[in-house]
């Protein structure tokens, strides 16, 4: 009679993470007679509304990348000269462009939205009056904040460009 | 040992010697400086750069012509808000996409480390060289 270590876990011997081991099977069903259900990991997120947006909210880092390379090039096209920087001007004005800032703007007012829905969680608590400060009195308070802020930055663009 | 610590506090972990303390706060407060800067003004920065001016609406469509610019990178102040709106975007994305990995079932090590934090690193030196070429 064949025993079994009811400690033994194929794929855990391996060092691999438990979320990989559904997927790889390291060590394979065969070799171990319970053959434990391990629950695939690929695409949990899309499982769950919640995870989705987490996964969202995450991704608007690779837009926020994309125009930080954007205006780096820019930067690189200015140093370089006159010419240089007014081919950087005109791919600008490509509708490529405009559409993919289109977009752009989609993200980040996304980005700004879960930035400052989530910020009550990841600051430490705020107490006015002994009485600990309403999520939504913060977050509602910071989007106040960046508006106020965008319009400074629009009036002052518009001033220095007169 | 591979120790792997993520954690937005600054904590001690037992490390291959002695103590060692995470890196994880500096990294975490590039992320958030990032993420506040481009939370408080980046959509009314991409509206500006790629849509008014490109287009000529609401802001003259010369508004960023070389002289503009030049004159703004020129100043301090200028100077000093165009490296931090380059340098913490990247900061922040290479933050979030180094640890979004993890959910994508990648097993990101030191490895993946220097890549991201590599690229945030090279594109700001890349940033502050163009900003240092302009002159003052």
């Amino acid at each position: 009679m064949k025993t079994i270590d009811p400690l033994h876990k194929p794929g855990h011997a391996a060092g691999s993470p438990v979320y990989l081991a559904g997927r790889s099977g390291q060590g394979g069903e065969a070799a171990n007679p319970r053959r434990p259900y391990v629950r695939p990991m690929a695409g949990w997120w899309r499982r769950n509304p919640f995870f989705v947006r987490y996964m969202a909210r995450e991704g608007s880092a690779l837009f926020v990348g994309a125009y930080a390379l954007i205006l780096l090039v820019g930067l690189i096209r200015l140093a370089q000269g006159e010419a240089a920087f007014n081919g950087w001007l005109a791919a600008l004005q490509s509708p490529l462009s405009i559409a993919f800032h289109g977009l752009l703007l989609a993200v980040f007012a996304f980005h700004s939205w879960t930035w400052f829905e989530i910020m009550p969680k990841t600051m430490p608590p705020v107490r006015v009056g002994g009485r600990r400060l309403p999520e939504a009195a913060i977050t509602g308070g910071a989007l106040a904040a960046a508006a106020a802020a965008s319009l400074v930055l629009f009036v002052i663009v518009r001033e220095l460009a007169r | 040992m591979k120790l792997q610590v993520r954690t937005t506090h600054s904590i001690r972990v037992a490390g291959d010697k002695a103590q060692r303390r995470s890196p994880e706060p500096i990294f975490w407060a590039l992320f958030g400086a990032g993420g506040m800067i481009s939370a408080l003004i980046g959509p009314m920065l991409v509206f500006i750069t790629g849509i008014a001016i490109p287009l000529g609406f609401l802001l003259p469509a010369d508004a960023m012509r070389y002289e503009n610019v030049l004159a703004l990178v020129q100043n301090p102040i200028g100077k000093a808000f165009v490296l931090a709106v380059v340098a913490f975007f990247f900061w922040h994305a290479a933050h979030r996409i180094f640890h979004s990995l993890h959910d994508f079932g990648i097993d990101a090590g030191n490895g993946a480390r220097l890549v991201f934090y590599g690229s945030a690193f090279v594109a700001t030196v890349a940033a502050a060289l163009a900003l240092l070429a302009v002159g003052f």
